[in-house]
Order: structure tokens, then C-alpha cells, then sequence
């Protein structure tokens, strides 16, 4: 047992591993990523006219009576910031959370003052991410008749926007259904009204 | 728990075991120091580290020269983590020009990697460059994996062989690992995960036109930057507008696949495994989850494979699985009860969607939170600092039973055949023998090493927890008030000390205080199990092994499963009891009340 | 003398019944009152702090004591943390504990000095006489303590053996009751494996001339009282590996209380409510969680079973030694005297052709009559069950008794002119040969019959005629069978060495239900059959007496000599059996065993207890600050002084409740490991879970109804 002894061993495998795991193994998979999913590799990128307008998985901040809203982000300094992702960290008994989700309650019955449907439990809370992109199928149904109204449109052609921006659960059973918000409001925006 | 919840768990475990019982037989061979099939590709490499190093790969060691030389090897990565994120302002691949890291930052990030913890002080996409996350981090994950793959694997040996001295070779087992196991493994999942759209590139971040505009409040600043206060003292807040979003980017998936099989957990990005980049789909959840356990339950094989007694495995893998369960059990029941809270403030249900994704949902969340504390792994795919006040203790109880069920990638296992030590040391006593495990005799040097082993957590923890509590600096980091308050300090401090890294994230730890705090409980909760585990590995090997008899405690049937889930849940229960029930315990009284 | 040596022990086999029975004599009582007053002194002598240092986790306690002790006073005398009351009542329960911990170990060790003392009384100085030569002549008078190693003394009827030796002359009754307990006197001669002699023994007639064979201080009595009045002090192996453990949960808690002071504060401050945790119930709740019960007793369970093994008579040379027979997989036992009785029987007789059987038992018992041995006596006895043969008087026959000899193998008479021998087969074919006569093939088959059932086959021949075969048989021990398969059970092999040829083994082996066994078997067999079993990983214990043992018992892993074997065996072997009993093996092994049982199972117990305790304390001590807790305070306790009350009030007396347990030892059954387990974790596991839960309910309304809480 010589300590010495053991220091070449230990500098030398251990810039070797580095270099085999630190540059070689990053290098490799990059390279594959490239190669065969580009569009995955390079964030999912939506383009609309030729110019970004967002990512596929990453949510976008709505407020406006005309767009699906999607979860509440606990980003800061603005919701939605890309650069900066968290939740809300709030514990369950925190009244913070309690007024939070009280006020989130109310400004979504301002935006729609004839709906007294509940108000789904997702549409008030802050996501993890802060980035989410989607919103429960049941979140989607309960803006339809917002957006219509402000839309012109009729409940179905929400619907059927709703319906063809859904995922349902993965076989089944992994995960959760969801709507993809950012791609619905697109949609919404390509009807042209 | 609803269907739903038991068919997620019945197809992950299902799938869990189709592979990790192939992959059993696989390391099992590696570290044989065998060649089979492709890896003979390999071979020529591992040839040329031993001629670089001037090490003999087939000289093996006792335990004190493989424990030095660990010891010094992890040591060389913390010095290289640290001084990566000092010269980070200087160095290239920072397209984001990150300036350099703050020293107490610095240590904390350098030891919890290099520990296999991957707690995060700071927040990944705006901290950290490529080349640090990918030379410092991603190395680490690497490196602290096989870190403890080879110490659990010298113990197994110390089990298998009879009065021998040696215990293996460090230098070769730390190469095998890495070179046949954890970089081929690590290069599927990553691909898999990129075709799921994980993102896998060296762009800057990218600025996109958002479809509306972002009001937000910013405070008004004078013309030095100053914040400017209102009448009330308030600093005045004016409305801002944002017409773009960042996208972040970088080399996301070859750091995640490392990250959940080497069990480390740090995220690229501060939401970790909850940010659509890092975990975008339940598909890749799915495989995310399967990638924590997949190499803590193929050791457990392994562990069978190489004591020559495949069913000594499974008993142990069968302990570990029942504690799962039971704790899944505990966190989807308290999830989906959720917060009655949240129906009061005049949501439709109580769910506790508060800190999840909806891609996951609450199962997912449930279970990849179970999954990840009873790893060590500290991903996380929702908020547990959200969680309910029992859905978020769960997490932590897990952590603080010393990350046996399953573990970490080797950690978990040693750790639980210390608890089986403990175990059948009373247990040998009970039925009137000196205590043996798998033939060896349980006698106080290996008692003495237990000891230290089961005792160094549990007082890093409270002692931990007990100073930050009690000192403005510990108390100053807290978010949530009252018991919940309390525990986010507790589970700083079990996810440190136990090396899981995960977070009540409210706490704000980025600070000297608990930079220092931490690094310290999570380098000796690391290394305080590792040098006696290895020198329990030595002195076991050094034993005679003893010939089974029906005098001999049988260790592979449902008694002894039952024995060793009682011998973790006690130790785990007599230690943590009065802090549990400070915490989350009277917080969900509280809730319910 | 105390009782315990005036009953002599009956065969453990040969009753079949087991010992442990209630009314067995030769048990310490219990509770002997004779012991309890000083071991109540002792208790209160052993508060020293020097004594209290030794048993770290007791010192916990102690210091406890002490601290709450100083809270009460200053409660008294100024400002307490909690009513004085509280405080007192805690603190005098914590002295309780302690003192109780000390009854224990008192309580133990008594009964050891008790055995102690009765061995010291015959150790005394005698005045000896030393010789010159080995020689019986002139000697001189010296005090016993002078004698050395290899000095020569003679010893003549009514002295006192002065000091252990080897018999080189002479031949004598011993009276060794003052060791054995046994009070019928045996014969110590030279030579062989009777020749060695114990000091504190009393020679009763004739004499003997003894070369001293250890030095003073060494001698086998002296070993017997170090032995058991040092048992408290020589920790076993695994003694020292679960003091570890326990020192390791009692810094555990240690560190689970202190923490919970600032946590408690925090809690404090952080809900606005309420008042810190006291120092008085933290020190209660440390009492409470660290493992005390057995920490209190596991000096006396050592203690106690060093004892039992003296109530075995059996005196082990360490504690060690003890311990390993617990861990025995192969038991190496001798055939004769351990398996079978010592005398073979005759139990047929086996005419040749031409001859019937009554000629032939005739005959044999001619040839007998003369012959004390226990087989020809059984001959004899035989003859006369059959066909009422009576014993004839030789002298009017001029009958001429013919010894066993080397030469011939045979014996047998000349009476009235025949000439009638008895003996091994091959003797009687040659001297038939010599004489002229035939041997018929019949009788040779039926000789090898006789040999196939592992009985002996005894031919006789009257001149020239070969009258037929008497049949001596083995006889298996009662019982033993049942013995062995216990034995199987537990995990333990057992093994039957015996000097017959395989074809005899095999078939007694098989009557005995042996496992297995090595026949024709020379010293280097048995040391070579040990070996082997230890290389594949087997713990091998073995009883041996003589010379041409020590060997074997060398290299065994437990051995027991037996008393009346050589100075060598006893020497070799690690444990000596006073009774000489080799069935005695089997007793050594469950004692070892249920000594760490013992230990096992109170650990178990103790620590299991800690879950109700939390739930006693943890409600009762935040009770200000979260009153929610209250929901955890399952047993319903009256009051949060009341509750931490209870739990130490239970803590302190269950150590009493538990001190017959320690002393007599968990019951043990030959079961399997896994059944034992079971039956243990159910007991001691589930029952200290429950257990503590039902007696702090208990003292909690005792308390209310006597108005104290």
C-alpha cells in the first residue's frame, strides 16, 4: 500500500476515462443525434413563414382571451422563461399556494364569465418544469367555449382543433393524455380569424 | 392506488427484470475481466489504459491499496470539477460566455458529483457551460458510478472467496465498468432518448418570436442599476414586455442517459428531469425510469451469480422490491388524495398537480419520485417540494433508510448487505450460532465496519439538520413555513448525506453556508460507507467459508426478506422517527385537520 | 459443599427424558434468597463510577441519573424546566434502572462465587509427602505450595491429593466427589487412561506415588475457580461483536436526542406555540430508545451460562469455548460408552449342527463362570434366562479357570476333563486346527451373520467339537436415536468412531441412527476425519479420554475430555466433563447455543420495544407545540407527564421482569435455524413490539389510580 504508487494509476485512468467519456462518448452521441433525429437534437423547433416561433415541447406564456391558456409557470422573472426553468416549490400547506391558486380560480371565471363548470385542477397550478407544453384534456374542454366566443367560432371546430392537437396516453397507459398548447393556438391562429 | 397506477408499476417492473437479468450475466463476466462478442472491439483500448497507467491488470489487491487508490482517484476528480468551474469564464464551448463559479459553489458542485449525489445549488442552464457539464459533470457520472460499482463488486468478492487476500484490482475494475458497461449502455439510452426529442447539440440558445406577448412586472432602476423604492419602501415595479422566449440547448442527452444509469441525477437543467428537453414524452419517462433501477437490480443478480447462489440475489433484490412498492404505494395514494387545499381554493379536484407535468401527470410523477429517492438518483420529473406532506416524506424516509432499496448504482447494494449483515448478526445470535452470511463469520471487526457504516448517515443527518435549524443561516434558506419549512432543511441534509441529490427545492442552498454544509455531509456519507465497506470486503475474503447445514440461517427464503426489509425499516424508523414527526407528520395532521 | 454437588447426576441418555425439567435437583434455585440480600448490597456497591464505566450503555443511563437528579434539585430549589415532581419521579426511576441493571449482574455473579467458593473450600494446603525417586519410600513433609512440576510425592490412605499429577506406581481409591460431585470412589492407577489424579481429592485406600504435573496456580482446580469467577470479565467473541452494536445504537440515539433539542426549538419558533423539549424528558426519551434491557443483562447471560455449564459439570476452559459449541456442525462421537452401552451382551446362541442350542449355552456357561467380565457375565445371566441354568460350583469339578490371554484370544475352563474355550473367531478356527478337529462351514457362516448385524460372534469349542456361536450384541443407548435426529434437525452431524470393522459399524450405526461413521478407526484416522470436515468449513467437536486422543482433541474446534481421561486429554481438550459422560457433548452444544440466543433474543426484544416508547414520548414531548401529534398517542396515555413516565417506569422493571429469563436462558428446541428464527422473532420480535405497548397502558392507568400523574 504506496501511496505513491497509486497516484500514476490514478491521474492516468483517470484523464484516459475522461477523455473516453468527456469527449469521446458526447462526441459519438452527438453525432448519431445529428445524423438520424436532427430535428429532436435541435430542440423540436416549430417554424411558422419561415421563422421560429417557438418549440413543440416547450410551453409559451398565454393570457389573451383567444389563446388556450396553458399550465401557470413559476419562472421568473416572466412566466415561461426558457432560460430559467423551476416550479413553484410551494408546500401544500403554504398559503401562498392556497391565494395563488384562489387568484388563478378567479381570473380564469373573469375571462369567462358564463362558465360554471369546475375548474380543472391542472389549469391552476404551477407546472415543474415552468415550461410545460401541455394542458389536460379536461383544461382544453373547459376553454372551448372562451375561445369560441372570442374566436367567432363554433364549439365543434374548437373541438375538432382540440381533438387533432391531443395525445392520448403512450399504449394506453403511460403517462397522462394532453394537449399540446402552443400547437393548438397555432392552429387556432392558421384558421384566421 | 387505481388501475392505472398498479398497471404502470406491474409493466415497469416486468420490464425491469427482462433486463437486468441478461445484464447480470453480462457484468458478472466484465468484471471477470472476460471479452464476449462485440466488446472484443473494446479490448485493444483497455490494453492501452493498463500500458498508459503501468498498471497489471491481473495484480489484485487487499483491500487498503484498492481503497487508497479509490479514495486518491476521486479525489483527482474533485480537484478537476472544481477547477473546471473556476476557469469556466476562460475556457471554450461557453457559447452562453458563463462567468466563473463561486468557490463555495464550486466545492459543493465538485463533491456532489464526484460523490455520486448530484444535489445542485445552482441552476444548470444558466450557470454551467458546455464544457464544464460535459468534461466535469458528465465525467463524474461516469466515474462516481463505477466508483460504486467496483466497491460493491469487491465486496461480493470478499463474499465468493475463501481465504484469499485480495479483493481485485481497482485500476481494472474501474476501466471494465466504465469501457464495457456504462459507455455502451449509456450510448443506446442516450439515442433512445434523442429520438424521443431529448436535445443533443453544441448551438447557442436559441430566441424564438412567442406567438403573444409576455407582461411581466420588473422593478424600476435608477440610472446607477439601482432598484428604485416607492413611498411605502417597496422598490417600484413597472410592466415589461417580452415578444421572444430562449430556448436553452446543448449536449442534453449523452449527460441524461449516464445521469439515470449511473444513478446520479444532475440535471442539465434546473428542472431536471421535469424540463420537456430533458424528459420530453412518458415514453422517455418510461425509459428514464427504467434506466435508474435497470443497473441496481442486475447487481443484485450479479451479487447471486458471483457467491454461487443465484437465489441469494434474488432474496435481496425481492427485499428491495416489496420496500418499493410499499413506498409507491404510500406516494400515489397520498398524490392522488392530494390537497384538500387546492379543491378549497376552488379547484375541481384536490389532485396535486402543483409542481407536476401533465405529460406525466400524478402516477408518473408518484412513481418516478419513488424511484428516483429509493436510487440514489435525485432526478426528478415533478416539484417533491410540492408534493403532500406524506407523498413528499415518503421520498425522504427512502433517503434516509441510507438509499438501499435498490440505491445507488453499487451503493444500493452494498449498503443493503450491510443491512443483511446487521440483520443476520441478531438474527445468528437468535437461533444460537455466531452469526454467518453466505458462510462467512460475522465477528466484531466486520461488526465494528457495520457500525460505522450504518451509524455515519443517520449523525450526518441530524447533526446536519440540527445546526442549520438552529443558526440564521441554515434558517434563512427556507421557503415554506412552519413543518413544511423544517422538513425541506431534513431533506437537504438526507439527500446529501445519502448521496441522492434530489431537493425540497424551496430551500435556497446556493449559499456558503449550505454549500459547505452539504459538501461536507455528502463526502462523508460517501466515503464514510465506502472505506469500511472495502474493509469488511478484505477481511471477509481473508474468512474460511463455512459449509451449509439446517443449523445454518438460511438467507434466500421469504424469512430472511422478511428479516431484512424489518432490520432496514427499524434502524430507518429508530432514526428518524421524531424528525419525520416534526416535519411531514404533523404537516399532514395539519393538512387533514 | 453446596447441593449442587451432593446428588449424582443421572445419565442424560439412558433416562431419556429431558433435563430441564422443573424438579431437576441439580439446579441452582433460581432466586436462592440466600443470594438475593447481598446481590441487593452489591447492587447499590456497584454505583462506583469505575464499575459503571464498564458497561457503556448503562453509563448512559447512570450519567442520566445523575443529570435529572441536578434538574430535580434545582426544580426544588429555584426554577425548574418542569414541575419537581416530574423531575423526582423521572430521575429516582432512572436510579432504578441502573440499580436494577446492577441486581442483575449481582445476582449472576453470586451464584457463580457460590460455585466458586464451594470449589476454593477444597482447595487448601496440605502437607505432602515428597519423594526422592519415583519410588515409594523415604519422603519428605512439605506444604503443597512448595511442590513444582515433575516433583515425585507419595499418598496413602486418608490424605489429600495435594496437587494434579500422573500415577507412576500404585494403585488407589480416589474419593473426587469434592470435584465430580460423584461419591462413589473410583481407582487410579498407573498407566493406561486412569492414572491421572486431581488435587483436593482424597485418597481412601492404599497408596500411590504421583509425579506432580503443573506448577502451583496452574492446577486444574485452580483453572476451574479462575474460570468461573472470571467469567464477567473475559468477554466471548461474539459478546464483544454485539457490545459493538450496541454501543453503536446507543450513539445513535445519543445523537437522535441531541438533535431534537434545536429541532424541537425550531418548531418552536417557526409555529409560534408551545415551549422547547425539556431536558428531564429528553434524558427519558435517551433511557428509553437505547438498548438497556439488554445492556442490563448481557453480563449476566454470560455469566449465567458459564454457570449452567458447571451445573452440566462441565468446566470450559474459556468462555470462547462455550460459544463455538454453539456453532458445532459435527459431533465425533466414540462409540462405546457414548452410543452403545460400555459392555456388549450376549443376546443369542447359535448352534452348530448336530448340537443343540441347550449344549451349546451349556457350555458357554462353563466357560464363563469364572469370567467377571461384563460379557461373560451377560453369558451367563443368558444361559440361565434360556434354560435355567444355574451357575455350578467349579472347585467341586476340579474345574481350572483358563484366562484371556494375548496369545490365545481365548478364554474358557478345563472342567471334568473337557476342555471348554471361548473366543474370536479366528482364534477358535486356529486352535481348533492345533487340536485336530474340524471347523464346520456353518458355524463360520453363522460367525459372519452374527458380525453382519454389528453384533460380536464368540465361538466355542468344547475339545475338539465346535459347539456353535454366542451372539454379543451392542447395545444401542435408549433414546439416543430420537437424540441424533434432534441433532439432524439442528444442522448437526453426528459421526460414530469405532475400532470395529466397517461390516459391525455400519449395522450399529444404522440401529443407531448415526449419520455417519468411521470404522476401524486409529488416532490418525480421527485427526485426518477432523481435518477434513474443518477444510470444507465445518465446526467439529469430539469427546475423548486418552492418551492417543489428545491429537484429535487438539485439533477439534470443541473438545471435551473427560475427567477420568489422562492429564494429556484434558490437556488437549478445551472443555472437561466431570460426569465423564460422553452423551454430554450434546448437552455442551445446546447450552452454547441457547447462551447466545439468550443474547439474541433480548437484543430483539429491546430494540423492538424503542417503536412504542416513541410513540409514549414523541406526542407527550411537542404536545405544546403541535397538539396535532396528540393523534399519535395510540395507548391513550393520560397526560404527557404521565406518558413519559410510564415508558421509563416500563424501561426500568421490564430489566427485572427479564433477569429469569437471562439466568435460565431462552428455551431452547432442536429445531432448525429457520424454525428457531421464526419462533424467536415471533416471541421476542413481535412481542417487544407488542409488549411495551400493553405495559405502558398498564402503568400509565396505575398511576391515574393512584393519583401520581
Amino acid at each position: 500500500m504506496n501511496l505513491s504508487s497509486q497516484l500514476r494509476p490514478a491521474l492516468t485512468i483517470f484523464v484516459l476515462l475522461t477523455a473516453l467519456t468527456g469527449v469521446l462518448y458526447p462526441a459519438a452521441v452527438t453525432g448519431i443525434a445529428q445524423g438520424v433525429f436532427p430535428n429532436q437534437a435541435n430542440g423540436s423547433v416549430i417554424s411558422k413563414d419561415g421563422r421560429a416561433v417557438g418549440s413543440g415541447l416547450i410551453g409559451q406564456n398565454f393570457t389573451e382571451p383567444r389563446y388556450f391558456w396553458g399550465r401557470p409557470s413559476a419562472t421568473g422573472p416572466m412566466p415561461y422563461n426558457g432560460a430559467g426553468s423551476g416550479g413553484s416549490n410551494l408546500g401544500p400547506t403554504n398559503p401562498a399556494l392556497f391565494d395563488a391558486v384562489k387568484t388563478r380560480v378567479a381570473a380564469l371565471k373573469a375571462a369567462d364569465p358564463g362558465n360554471t363548470a369546475p375548474v380543472p385542477v391542472d389549469l391552476v397550478t404551477a407546472s415543474g418544469s415552468g415550461l410545460d407544453p401541455d394542458i389536460s384534456p379536461e383544461a382544453a374542454a373547459y376553454q372551448i367555449g372562451r375561445i369560441a366566443k372570442a374566436r367567432n367560432l363554433s364549439i365543434p371546430q374548437v373541438e375538432a382543433l382540440v381533438a387533432a392537437n391531443t395525445t392520448g396516453k403512450q399504449w394506453g397507459f403511460l403517462g397522462e393524455a394532453r394537449v399540446n398548447v402552443l400547437k393548438l393556438n397555432l392552429a387556432l391562429d392558421a384558421l384566421g380569424k | 392506488m387505481n388501475t392505472n397506477a398498479v398497471m404502470q408499476l406491474a409493466l415497469y417492473l416486468a420490464v425491469l427484470l427482462v433486463l437486468a437479468w441478461p445484464l447480470s450475466g453480462y457484468i458478472t463476466r466484465v468484471m471477470r475481466g472476460e471479452h464476449l462478442g462485440p466488446t472484443r472491439l473494446l479490448a485493444p483500448v483497455e490494453r492501452l489504459f493498463y500500458k498508459l497507467a503501468g498498471v497489471d491488470a491481473g495484480r489484485e489487491t487487499g483491500w487498503k491499496s484498492y481503497a487508497v487508490g479509490l479514495v486518491l482517484f476521486n479525489l483527482t476528480g474533485v480537484v478537476a470539477v472544481y477547477a473546471l468551474q473556476r476557469l469556466q469564464g476562460v475556457l471554450p464551448l461557453n457559447p452562453q460566455g458563463f462567468g466563473t463559479i463561486s468557490p463555495d459553489s464550486s466545492f459543493n458542485t465538485a463533491i456532489s458529483f464526484v460523490a455520486n449525489t448530484n444535489w445542485q445549488g445552482y441552476a444548470g442552464e444558466s450557470t454551467m457551460s458546455y464544457l464544464t457539464q460535459m468534461l466535469g459533470l458528465s465525467v463524474q457520472n461516469f466515474l462516481s458510478a463505477a466508483t460504486g460499482i467496483a466497491v460493491v463488486i469487491a465486496l461480493i468478492r470478499g463474499f465468493a472467496r475463501k481465504s484469499l487476500e485480495t479483493i481485485g484490482n481497482v485500476w481494472a475494475d474501474l476501466t471494465r465498468v466504465t469501457l464495457y458497461v456504462l459507455v455502451p449502455l449509456s450510448l443506446v439510452v442516450a439515442v433512445l432518448l434523442v429520438g424521443q426529442g431529448v436535445i443533443q447539440n453544441f448551438r447557442p440558445y436559441t430566441e424564438v418570436q412567442t406567438v403573444q406577448a409576455t407582461v411581466y412586472q420588473t422593478a424600476r432602476l435608477d440610472a446607477h442599476g439601482a432598484p428604485v423604492n416607492g413611498a411605502d419602501g417597496k422598490p417600484l415595479m413597472v410592466d415589461t414586455a417580452a415578444t421572444t422566449q430562449t430556448l436553452p440547448m446543448g449536449p442534453v442527452a449523452s449527460q441524461e442517459a449516464i445521469k439515470m444509469l449511473g444513478t446520479n441525477g444532475g440535471g442539465f437543467f434546473n428542472a431536471n428531469s421535469a424540463h420537456p428537453y430533458e424528459n420530453p414524452t412518458p415514453l422517455s419517462n418510461f425509459i428514464e425510469m427504467l434506466a435508474i433501477f435497470l443497473i441496481p437490480a442486475a447487481l443484485c443478480f450479479v451479487f447471486g451469480r458471483m457467491v454461487g447462489d443465484k437465489r441469494q440475489g434474488w432474496a435481496v433484490l425481492a427485499a428491495m422490491t416489496v420496500l418499493f412498492v410499499a413506498a409507491y404505494g404510500v406516494t400515489v395514494w397520498a398524490e392522488l388524495a392530494g390537497n384538500p387545499a387546492l379543491q378549497h381554493a376552488g379547484a375541481a379536484s384536490s389532485l396535486n398537480m402543483e409542481g407536476k407535468e401533465t405529460r406525466f401527470g400524478i402516477v408518473a410523477s408518484s412513481l418516478f419520485a419513488t424511484i428516483t429517492t429509493a436510487a440514489s438518483c435525485g432526478a426528478v420529473n415533478a416539484m417533491h417540494d410540492s408534493f403532500t406532506p406524506l407523498g413528499g416524506m415518503v421520498p425522504m424516509a427512502l433517503m434516509q433508510l441510507g438509499e438501499v432499496v435498490f440505491g445507488g448504482v453499487g451503493s444500493g447494494l452494498y449498503g443493503m448487505l450491510v443491512y443483511a449483515i446487521l440483520a443476520v448478526f441478531i438474527a445468528g445470535l437468535m437461533v444460537g450460532r455466531t452469526p454467518e452470511y453466505l458462510g462467512k463469520k460475522i465477528e466484531s471487526f466486520e461488526m465494528k465496519m457495520t457500525a460505522i457504516a450504518i451509524l455515519a448517515t443517520p449523525i450526518l443527518v441530524l447533526a446536519g439538520t440540527a445546526i442549520a435549524v438552529s443558526v440564521s443561516a441554515g434558517q434563512a434558506g427556507v421557503l415554506n413555513p412552519q413543518a413544511h419549512g423544517f422538513s425541506e432543511i431534513l431533506y437537504a441534509f438526507s439527500s446529501a448525506a445519502n448521496n441522492n441529490g434530489s431537493a425540497f427545492a424551496g430551500l435556497s442552498a446556493n449559499t456558503p453556508f449550505y454549500n459547505v454544509m452539504l459538501g461536507l455531509a455528502m463526502w462523508f456519507g460517501r466515503f464514510a460507507i465506502i472505506v469500511p465497506v472495502l474493509a469488511m470486503a478484505g477481511s471477509l475474503a481473508g474468512k474460511q467459508r463455512l459449509a451449509v447445514t439446517a443449523g445454518t440461517l438460511p438467507t434466500h427464503g421469504p424469512l430472511f426478506v422478511v428479516l431484512l426489509i424489518g432490520a432496514v425499516l427499524l434502524v430507518g424508523a429508530l432514526n428518524f422517527i421524531p424528525g419525520l414527526a416534526l416535519g411531514p407528520i404533523v404537516e399532514h395532521l395539519q393538512m387533514i385537520g | 459443599m453446596t447441593k449442587r454437588f451432593e446428588t449424582p447426576i443421572p445419565d442424560h441418555v439412558e433416562t431419556g427424558t429431558d433435563e430441564r425439567s422443573g424438579n431437576d435437583k441439580r439446579k441452582l434455585p433460581l432466586l436462592d434468597p440466600a443470594l438475593l440480600t447481598p446481590a441487593v448490597t452489591d447492587a447499590f456497591k456497584k454505583l462506583a463510577p469505575q464499575v459503571q464505566w464498564r458497561n457503556p450503555v448503562m453509563f448512559v443511563v447512570y450519567v442520566g441519573s445523575i443529570l435529572t437528579t441536578v434538574l430535580f434539585g434545582q426544580a426544588l430549589f429555584g426554577t425548574g424546566e418542569a414541575p419537581a415532581g416530574f423531575i423526582g419521579a423521572i430521575a429516582a426511576w432512572l436510579w432504578f434502572t441502573v440499580l436494577f441493571a446492577n441486581f442483575a449482574e449481582a445476582l449472576a455473579e453470586g451464584r457463580s462465587k457460590a460455585q466458586a467458593a464451594a470449589l476454593r473450600a477444597t482447595k487448601k494446603n496440605v502437607i505432602a509427602k515428597k519423594l526422592k525417586a519415583p519410588k515409594k519410600g523415604a519422603y519428605e513433609l512439605i506444604d503443597s505450595p512448595s511442590l513444582r512440576k515433575g516433583d515425585f510425592i507419595l499418598i496413602e490412605a486418608g490424605d489429600t491429593i495435594p496437587m494434579d499429577g500422573e500415577v507412576l506406581d500404585g494403585v488407589a481409591s480416589v474419593d473426587e466427589s469434592a470435584i465430580t460431585g460423584e461419591s462413589a470412589p473410583v481407582i487410579r492407577e498407573s498407566g493406561g487412561d486412569f492414572s491421572a489424579v486431581t488435587g483436593g481429592t482424597r485418597v481412601l485406600s492404599d497408596w500411590i506415588v504421583v509425579r506432580v504435573s503443573v506448577n502451583p496456580g496452574e492446577a486444574f482446580l485452580d483453572r476451574m475457580i479462575a474460570m468461573v469467577e472470571g467469567a464477567k470479565r473475559q468477554k466471548t467473541p461474539n459478546e464483544i461483536a454485539l457490545t459493538i452494536l450496541l454501543v453503536a445504537l446507543t450513539i445513535v440515539f445519543l445523537v437522535v436526542t441531541v438533535t431534537l433539542l434545536p429541532f424541537s426549538q425550531y418548531s418552536v419558533s417557526v409555529a409560534g406555540a408551545g415551549t422547547p423539549i425539556t431536558i428531564t424528558a429528553l434524558i427519558a426519551l435517551l433511557v428509553c430508545l437505547i438498548p438497556t434491557t439488554i445492556g442490563a443483562l448481557l453480563s449476566s447471560i454470560g455469566v449465567a451460562g458459564m454457570s449452567r455449564m458447571m451445573q452440566a459439570n462441565v468446566i470450559a476452559t474459556s468462555g470462547r469455548a462455550v460459544e463455538a459449541a454453539g456453532d458445532v456442525d459435527v459431533l465425533l462421537l466414540d462409540k462405546t460408552g457414548t452410543i452403545t452401552l460400555g459392555n456388549r451382551q450376549a443376546s443369542a446362541f447359535i448352534a452348530a449342527p448336530g448340537v443343540t442350542e441347550q449344549q451349546l449355552a451349556d457350555a458357554a456357561q462353563l466357560a464363563s463362570l469364572a469370567d467377571e467380565t461384563p460379557e461373560g457375565r451377560s453369558i451367563v445371566v443368558l444361559a440361565k434366562q434360556r434354560f435355567a441354568l444355574r451357575g455350578r460350583e467349579l472347585a467341586a469339578h476340579q474345574a481350572v479357570f483358563v484366562p484371556f490371554t494375548a496369545q490365545t484370544r481365548m478364554s474358557g475352563v478345563d472342567y471334568d476333563g473337557r476342555q471348554i474355550r471361548k473366543g474370536a473367531l479366528d482364534a477358535v478356527r486356529q486352535h481348533v486346527a492345533d487340536v485336530g478337529g474340524l471347523f464346520p462351514d456353518a458355524v463360520s457362516k453363522a460367525a459372519d451373520d452374527v458380525a453382519r448385524r454389528g453384533a460380536t460372534p464368540l465361538v466355542v469349542v468344547d475339545g475338539t467339537t465346535v459347539l456353535g456361536v454366542i451372539e454379543l450384541k451392542d447395545i444401542v443407548k435408549g433414546g439416543i436415536k430420537e437424540r441424533f435426529a434432534e441433532l439432524r434437525a439442528m444442522g448437526i452431524k453426528t459421526v460414530m468412531i469405532t475400532g470395529d470393522n466397517p461390516l459391525t459399524a455400519a449395522a450399529i450405526a444404522a440401529e443407531a441412527g448415526v449419520d455417519d461413521f468411521l470404522a476401524q478407526a486409529r488416532p490418525e484416522d480421527k485427526l485426518k476425519l477432523i481435518r477434513d470436515h474443518q477444510a470444507e468449513g465445518r465446526l467439529v467437536a469430539m469427546t475423548g479420554d486418552g492418551t492417543n486422543d489428545a491429537p484429535a482433541l487438539a485439533q477439534a474446534d470443541v473438545a471435551v475430555a473427560m475427567n477420568t481421561g489422562t492429564q494429556a486429554a484434558k490437556e488437549a481438550g478445551n472443555m472437561v466433563d466431570l460426569d465423564s459422560n460422553p452423551t454430554k457433548l450434546i448437552e455442551i452444544v445446546e447450552i452454547g447455543k441457547q447462551m447466545l440466543m439468550t443474547r439474541g433474543s433480548l437484543t430483539t426484544f429491546s430494540v423492538a420495544n424503542d417503536i412504542a416508547k416513541y410513540f409514549a414520548i414523541i406526542p407527550a414531548a411537542f404536545a405544546t407545540t403541535y397538539p396535532q401529534l396528540g393523534t399519535l398517542n395510540v395507548m391513550g396515555l393520560h397526560t404527557p407527564a404521565s406518558a413519559i413516565l410510564s415508558a421509563v417506569i416500563f424501561n426500568a422493571i421490564i430489566i427485572v421482569f427479564l433477569i429469569p429469563l437471562a439466568l435460565k436462558g431462552v428455551k431452547y428446541r432442536a429445531q432448525s435455524a429457520a424454525q428457531l428464527l421464526r419462533n424467536n422473532m415471533l416471541i421476542y420480535g413481535l412481542g417487544g413490539l407488542i409488549v411495551p405497548f400493553v405495559g405502558i397502558k398498564l402503568i400509565d392507568l396505575l398511576l391515574v389510580a393512584l393519583h401520581l400523574a
